[in-house]
């Protein structure tokens, strides 16, 4: 189990060597240094000088990959690649362009983000699978066929508008909660009320449906047969052996989400005022902060492949008959 | 006036071209006409298909732009207007053209704000006032503001006589073509198909096209009068951004699924066919993009575009041309990194018929790889190719809401959703409130991605094996 595990983690290196040259392609060589500086100074009246003068500021007046101007193990070192690209390895990510430091930007940013998004995850799975059950139990009834309309009814809506409609009727209406802001300790719990709320909500159109397919697809199967034939009561078949089976599917399909649950919800966050990654993440988009968008790009990928490994062993633990190859 | 064929423009007609050219081709082969048979033969599936219908054709009249000659003075060459129409613009010149000062609610006759305006007091002497200003065209026909309801009542009927006689009209063709196909008299076809005795549902279908008549006749009737749906910050009519707000969802739900489908098609097939390296290779190019976050993967790849045209201003001579580069660049990037997930669906569809008899037959018999795959293995995964090709439209179209909104969508002079959206966020703050832009994109981009996903359902009932087969047979009675 333990080589296994080592040598899933070791696939993740070439993976991650790829996103890094990605995102260097994307930076460096599509969009030099200069333009950067140049949006960062104003594209139209800009002197040469400025631009090299915000170049040395912010460590990008060193050559691309490879620099000849000095010696030894320094020629790769002393270069934007190593600097910037290289450094992301050990989390190194520099400073944001106001000068601080990105990482300690990261590290108190990601619990507001996961104080949004563990109850999201966890209320989110737990209210889908009773939506969806419910609509198995009662399948080729008026209750399951409105259900599954509701569903897509509710997929047709713009996550935007499940936000603006809750802080119109909670907040502003009503006033239940405030409109946005955020606070540490008990206090946060009537800040993340809200945006918690409308995140499982936007959420059960696709995802009752889908559970509703994997309970169907699980109730089609022989051994369901065998227990309605010994003479199970309906609801012991659905709780005993179709929830436990078609959670299977469910968890390691959620199973991937979890570590990219610090990365916070971008649109969530950036309404509701919360101090996060995520909304950490718009405003370096909006600001043109390329330092910050490559970093979160870097994260993002790394935790999207812890999942993908959480994934693989989640399968091996659940199900005895996955082999480990 | 000068034609001014955009890019988007000649893709979204060649696009319509080959799916029309795809349909007549299927006409003339019956193993690809069953399914599609059995999609006609959905009632919410051929409902939705008669809302899309609708939406498409204003897409596409909105995809013919030139530019209009500025007055001519003799002997001097043409000169053309930088303001680039479309032919859509021209049916709606009179939307287009009355324009107000500011905000005004639907069917108001006064503005939004109070203004500074001058009216004759008592004695005959003008004075200033803060008053509510009448609208320049909203209800300006009207002598006496308190006649409005009336008015508005004699037009509503009026437009809604109009859309039942397209109704009537429409019906009766629809009667007489199925007492033709079937073989009836009218009368019997008439209550065939209020019996929903017919195979094609034609109840559903004349009820949809009942609704959307009723709504168009009513919209008809009101616009050219009154701004329906209220007027914008900038004193734009709400229900003419609305509409061309249209064409943007619709470009960059089909445009990026043509960019991701090359992609998608030939990477997947090779890696499930030839295993191997090459599956090592493919597999690790697709995870590799996949796991960069996709939002921030087109937000970097935007604000790349971004500097280049604010670099480069002079290749874009009108500023629609510019908007209309960034239109196509943010599907090529949706494009791109949304290839993976279709590419992982087909590479297991290949490895799967790979295995199977016909195919191992062909490579017995020595016939060249490439061969066999567009031979064999393409016709076989083509299912699964427009099952996601229908599913993933109305995705895309959420998604240009959001990543207008993040500010890496769509050209901000661009009307579309995202952006009606993100400028209704500080409308909502006002007090009163301006609800009416924010409740117009909500209603419109709901009943395109509603009709889209219901359509999508239908197709992916009508092709999936699976369903078919009843292999899951509850599903699809339950569907019906």
């Amino acid at each position: 189990m333990i080589a296994y595990i080592v040598r899933r983690a070791l696939y993740a290196i070439p993976i991650l060597i790829g996103v890094n040259l990605i995102t260097f392609a994307l930076f460096f060589v599509v969009n030099t240094p200069d333009d950067m500086a140049r949006i960062q100074l104003g594209v139209r009246r800009v002197t040469a000088e400025a631009v090299e003068k915000w170049k040395a500021e912010h460590g990008y007046d060193k050559p691309m990959l490879f620099n000849d101007r000095v010696e030894g193990l320094d020629q790769f070192t002393n270069t934007i690649f190593y600097e910037k690209s290289v450094r992301l390895f050990v989390f190194d990510f520099g400073n944001a362009d106001d000068g601080r430091s990105i990482r300690h930007e990261i590290s108190t940013r990601m619990w507001p983000s996961l104080a949004l998004q563990l109850p999201v995850f966890l209320v989110g799975i737990a209210v889908n699978i009773t939506f969806a059950l419910l609509m198995a139990f009662f399948r080729a009834t008026y209750l399951d066929f409105w259900g599954v309309v509701l569903c897509v009814a509710m997929m047709s809506i713009s996550g935007l508008f499940y936000i603006i409609g809750g802080q119109y009727l909670f907040s502003k209406i009503w006033n239940v909660v405030p409109i946005s802001g955020y606070a540490g300790g008990p206090d946060a719990f009537k800040f993340l009320a809200l945006p918690v709320a409308v995140g499982v909500v936007s959420g059960i159109g696709s995802g009752a449906r889908w559970y509703r397919t994997i309970f169907l697809e699980e109730m089609g199967k022989d051994y369901v047969r065998t227990a309605r034939a010994k003479g199970l009561a309906e609801t012991a078949v659905m709780f005993r052996h179709v929830l436990k089976n078609g959670m299977i599917p469910i968890l390691t399909g959620a199973v991937v989400v979890i570590p990219t649950l610090f990365m916070g919800a971008l649109i969530a966050e950036s309404f509701f005022g919360i101090p996060g990654l995520g909304s950490y993440t718009i405003d370096a988009i909006q600001a043109q902060d390329f330092a910050v968008v490559r970093s979160m790009v870097f994260l993002g990928s790394v935790l999207y492949i812890v999942g993908l490994l959480l994934t693989d062993i989640s399968y091996t633990m659940v199900d005895p008959r996955v082999q480990l190859e | 006036m000068m034609f001014v064929p955009l890019t988007t423009d000649i893709l979204v007609w060649l696009l319509f071209a080959a799916i029309a050219a795809y349909f007549v081709y299927v006409l003339r082969q019956p193993h690809l006409l069953m399914p599609w048979r059995r999609v006609t033969q959905s009632a919410y599936g051929m409902s939705a298909l008669v809302v899309l219908a609708a939406f498409i054709v204003v897409g596409l009249l909105d995809s013919l732009h030139y530019r209009p000659v500025l007055e001519r003075k003799a002997g001097q060459d043409a000169a053309y207007s930088t303001e680039v129409l479309s032919v859509f613009d021209v049916v709606a010149t009179g939307l287009r053209a009355r324009r107000e000062r500011t905000y005004s609610a639907p069917f108001a006759t006064r503005a939004y704000a109070r203004e500074t305006i001058e009216i004759s007091g008592p004695g005959g002497k003008p004075r200033q006032a803060r008053e509510f200003p009448r609208l320049s065209w909203g209800g300006a026909h009207l002598k006496d503001e308190a006649e409005r309801d009336n008015d508005i009542f004699v037009r509503a009927a009026q437009g809604l006589m109009l859309g039942l006689l397209a109704w009537c009209a429409l019906a009766a063709a629809v009667t007489l073509l199925h007492a033709r196909l079937a073989n009836r008299t009218a009368r019997e076809a008439w209550r065939a198909i209020w019996r929903t005795e017919t195979r094609t549902p034609w109840h559903a279908i004349l009820f949809t096209a009942g609704a959307l008549l009723a709504f168009a006749g009513l919209a008809f009737a009101l616009c050219t009068h009154y701004h329906i749906l209220g007027t914008d910050k900038v004193g734009r009519d709400v229900f003419y951004l609305a509409l061309k707000s249209i064409r943007t969802g619709l470009v960059i739900g089909t445009l990026t699924t043509l960019v991701l489908l090359p992609f998608a098609v030939t990477l997947g097939i090779m890696a499930g066919y030839f295993r191997g390296w090459i599956d090592d290779a493919i597999q690790y190019i697709y995870t590799t993009i996949s796991s960069i976050p996709g939002v921030l993967l087109i937000a970097a790849a935007v604000l790349l575009m971004q500097v280049y045209i604010d670099r480069h201003p002079e290749i874009f001579p009108t500023a629609a041309e510019r908007a209309d580069l960034r239109l196509l660049f943010l599907c090529v990037i949706l494009g791109l990194t949304s290839w993976t997930g279709l590419a992982r669906l087909l590479r297991g569809e290949a490895l799967k018929l790979r295995e199977l008899e016909f195919v191992q037959a062909a490579q017995a018999f020595g016939v060249r790889d490439a061969r066999i795959i567009s031979r064999h293995i393409l016709p076989n995964v083509m299912h699964i190719v427009l099952i996601t090709l229908v599913m993933d439209f109305s995705g895309l179209v959420l998604a240009e809401a959001v990543l207008s909104y993040v500010g890496v969508g769509v050209d901000p002079s661009m009307i579309s959703f995202g952006t009606m959206i993100n400028a209704a966020r500080l409308e909502m703050s006002r007090e009163p409130i301006v609800w009416w832009a924010l409740a117009a994109a909500f209603v419109f981009m709901f009943v395109l991605v509603l009709a889209a996903n219901l359509f999508a359902d239908a197709v992916r009932d009508a092709f999936d094996p699976r369903v078919r087969a009843g292999y899951a047979p509850r599903l699809a009675n339950a569907k019906a």
